[in-house]
């Protein structure tokens, strides 16, 4: 027993016998576990969170859902490996080309997709958008194949210990580019002239075109700007998660309910939605099942829906002159 | 007059003769020239379970070229009618059913995934026709749990659950493991295992502290590994497969879990798992059939010679490396196709021939068929191993 644990627990000394074993065992208090939980609730969440943004900028300017916003995410993720594993170009390189490339994408899904419809209806949208991401998921199976690919964290594997609780060096990075995110997109909607050219579309497009805002445009900045921050998240959580072809969709339906929790359309919505989905998942997991953590999130949202159909953050009387 | 009748009677008679006589020479003309046997497979190539499908048909074009190169069987080419179920169970009994009526095989190989074995074993049931599955599941062949019936036409080549878990279990038993978390996913392959874990623990004396279950898309399992942690366990038991088995194996690392030994099942077994898991894998145990760990078997291994053979010929063709997917499917055509050899190709002749096989070496086991088990394998059939140095070392 004590030599075949020597290659078990490979490196490890200092135990002998299985009375060593279990003195030594590395014990967690429930707080640490409650902390554990949040941490890892709060990474998943950010994730989320810039899924539920990318949602609500192009929702804003068109009303229509982006069904392939999942894609942009997977994208990102694979668009990232290639650059930095199979180039292996530096991070501080790879990160803003693989923005700038997925950012392509978003600007081409709008060329071809979107632009192109003669009756530019939220429906027709919608469903160009599907197709779309089909198209997307397919094109990316044909490059990349079906395997599931690794990247390496921005700032190494060794895991930061913190009141018991372990955090990974990358989940930081997820939460620190949420901030970036959050920060930079309200300076843009706020400070500049295209970010409230974005907001006045928001608001009403046919004022906006007759004081001169070109609306077209407009819907072409809303899919860019989405596929920016879409890739960004596909970035951040790929050195977590791994990345394969089919992940976009999953992570669009966590976005999506995140987006709808805290309110369609509302930017501080998105994020509390996304962290509370995610806190909420990973706290069912570790304290009640982890069978039913899906269950636990929507479970709230549905009673938030029931209770506030705009969603916690979401403005009851805009959602009211909503088409959907 | 009458001499004209007779003459055009003549003529009508030997034209009939010669029409007569082509409809029934041009058979016996193309079975001279070697009629090919066609088999049929079904497999997952595209959608959620591609990372079966994909090996396997790899495999089966392979082993089906090989075939035909060495001239056949019995001089009977090898036909293979391949269809992609895309992980669903109706195009999968779509397909079934079109290589029964439409492409008259007499032997089909697949599906890739238990859940859709079972949705089409009805229909090779009731069409008398022999089908070796590469999915897993006992429920698969067994028609009647309690007596252990088998179902008359379907056979599977991969190991079950239960034998995975009972090396797994007889490994623990031997270091002195008996108190263990479960994590599972909430797919087909996890909730088999898991149930199957549940299931022997009693007969091992294991005592299960935690029972987790994650997505197959999930991101992170950290969640349950914490709770795990909390309760301390000697051992964890983790049973899924795609990328989560591979973030199961990171945060484990990360959460420096060391103590709890971490075994996976024998979805684990590929390479680019422990590659994927950037050196978290090391010192996890799993359970691996021969064709997984080749290289690392003794020269006078059984199955040394076959499996060295699949992976060098697999490598060449594809540039990468075997699954034990590729090893079911490798199985499979090569059952059938021993029993094409030895009977030809009727229907109940393959099946009765494959029930009564035995000492059949393939990549995944000694297949010994019985017409109380149409597996034919025993926990024997998995080795377990652990990862040293980032690669795949036998052990006790």
């Amino acid at each position: 027993m004590a030599n075949c644990r020597t290659y078990w627990h490979n490196g490890r000394t200092g135990t002998t016998g299985i009375t060593g074993l279990t003195k030594n065992m590395e014990e967690i208090s429930f707080s640490s576990q409650l902390l554990q939980y949040a941490i890892t609730g709060v990474t998943i969440g950010s994730i989320y969170a810039m899924v539920a943004i990318g949602f609500n900028i192009i929702y804003n300017v068109t009303e229509a859902i982006n069904f392939a916003q999942g894609e942009f995410v997977m994208l990102g993720g694979l668009v990232m490996v290639f650059l930095r594993v199979a180039v292996n170009i530096p991070v501080i390189f790879s990160l803003p080309l693989t923005i700038m490339l997925v950012t392509m994408v978003g600007i081409l899904l709008d060329r071809l997709a979107i632009k192109p419809l003669s009756k530019p209806s939220v429906l027709a949208m919608v469903i160009a958008t599907i197709g779309a991401s089909f198209f997307i998921r397919g094109a990316a199976m044909m490059l990349w194949g079906k395997n599931p690919f690794d990247l390496p964290p921005f700032s190494g594997r060794n895991p930061i210990s913190f009141l018991g609780a372990v955090v990974q060096p990358q989940g930081l990075w997820v939460v620190g580019f949420l901030l970036v995110v959050v920060v930079v997109l309200t300076l843009f909607f706020d400070r500049t002239i295209l970010g409230k050219a974005l907001r006045a579309c928001a608001v009403n497009p046919s004022a906006s075109s007759l004081v001169g805002i070109n609306v077209k445009h407009m819907v072409l900045v809303s899919f860019a700007l989405s596929a920016a921050i879409g890739a960004l998240g596909g970035i951040v959580i790929t050195p977590i998660s791994l990345m394969e072809y089919d992940r976009g969709a999953m992570l669009a339906v966590k976005g999506f309910s995140a987006c709808v929790l805290g309110g369609i359309g509302s930017f501080p919505g998105a994020v509390t939605g996304g962290l509370l989905i995610g806190l909420i998942e990973s706290l069912g997991a570790g304290l009640v099942s982890s069978g039913y953590k899906d269950v636990f999130a929507l479970l709230l949202l549905l009673f938030v829906l029931f209770v506030r159909p705009s969603g916690l953050l979401g403005n009851a009387e805009v959602s009211k002159i909503r088409k959907f | 007059m009458k001499a004209n009748r007779s003459v055009g009677k003549g003529a009508v008679c030997l034209l009939a003769a010669v029409v007569l006589a082509t409809f029934i020479l041009i058979p016996v003309v193309q079975v001279s020239a070697a009629e090919a046997y066609k088999v049929g497979a079904v497999f997952s190539v595209t959608g959620r379970a591609s990372f079966l499908g994909d090996p396997e048909k790899k495999t089966a074009v392979m082993l089906q070229e090989e075939i035909n190169k060495k001239g056949g069987i019995n001089g009977h080419p090898l036909e293979l009618v391949i269809y992609d179920d895309e992980g669903d169970s109706t195009k999968c009994a779509l397909a079934v059913r079109k290589l029964i009526s439409r492409d008259k095989v007499c032997a089909i190989i697949g599906p890739s995934l238990s859940g859709l074995s079972l949705a089409v074993l009805p229909e090779a049931e009731k069409h008398k026709i022999p089908l070796v599955s590469c999915a897993a599941s006992y429920k698969i062949v067994t028609k009647n749990p309690e007596t252990g019936e088998q179902w008359k036409w379907v056979f599977k080549t991969p190991q079950s659950d239960s034998m995975a878990a009972e090396a797994i279990y007889t490994h623990m038993k031997k270091h002195g493991i008996s108190k263990i978390a479960i994590l599972s996913v909430t797919t087909g392959f996890g909730a088999s295992g898991r149930s199957e874990l549940l299931r022997l623990a009693p007969q091992f004396g294991m005592t299960i502290v935690a029972d987790e279950k994650y997505g197959p898309k999930d991101t992170d399992m950290t969640a349950q590994l914490t709770k795990i942690k909390g309760l301390a366990p000697q051992a964890i038991v983790n049973w899924s497969i795609g990328p989560t088995q591979v973030v199961v194996v990171r945060n484990w690392k990360e959460l420096a879990m060391t103590n709890a030994t971490l075994y996976q099942s024998h979805g684990f077994g590929s390479r680019k798992n422990i590659e994927l898991a950037a050196g978290a894998a090391e010192g996890v145990y799993c359970p691996l059939g021969a064709c997984n760990i080749a290289e690392v078997l003794p020269a006078a291994h059984l199955q040394k010679k076959v499996t060295m053979e699949y992976l060098k010929a697999y490598k060449a063709k594809y540039n990468e490396a075997v699954s034990s997917f590729g090893g079911h499917a490798w199985d499979a055509l090569a059952l059938v196709t021993k029993a094409l050899g030895a009977v030809g190709s009727d229907k109940a002749k393959i099946r009765d021939y494959l029930e009564n096989l035995k000492g059949f070496v393939g990549q995944h086991g000694v297949f010994n068929f019985s017409p109380k088990d149409h597996n034919g394998l025993t926990k024997e059939a998995f080795q377990m191993v652990v990862v040293k140095n980032g690669d795949w070392a036998l052990t006790d």
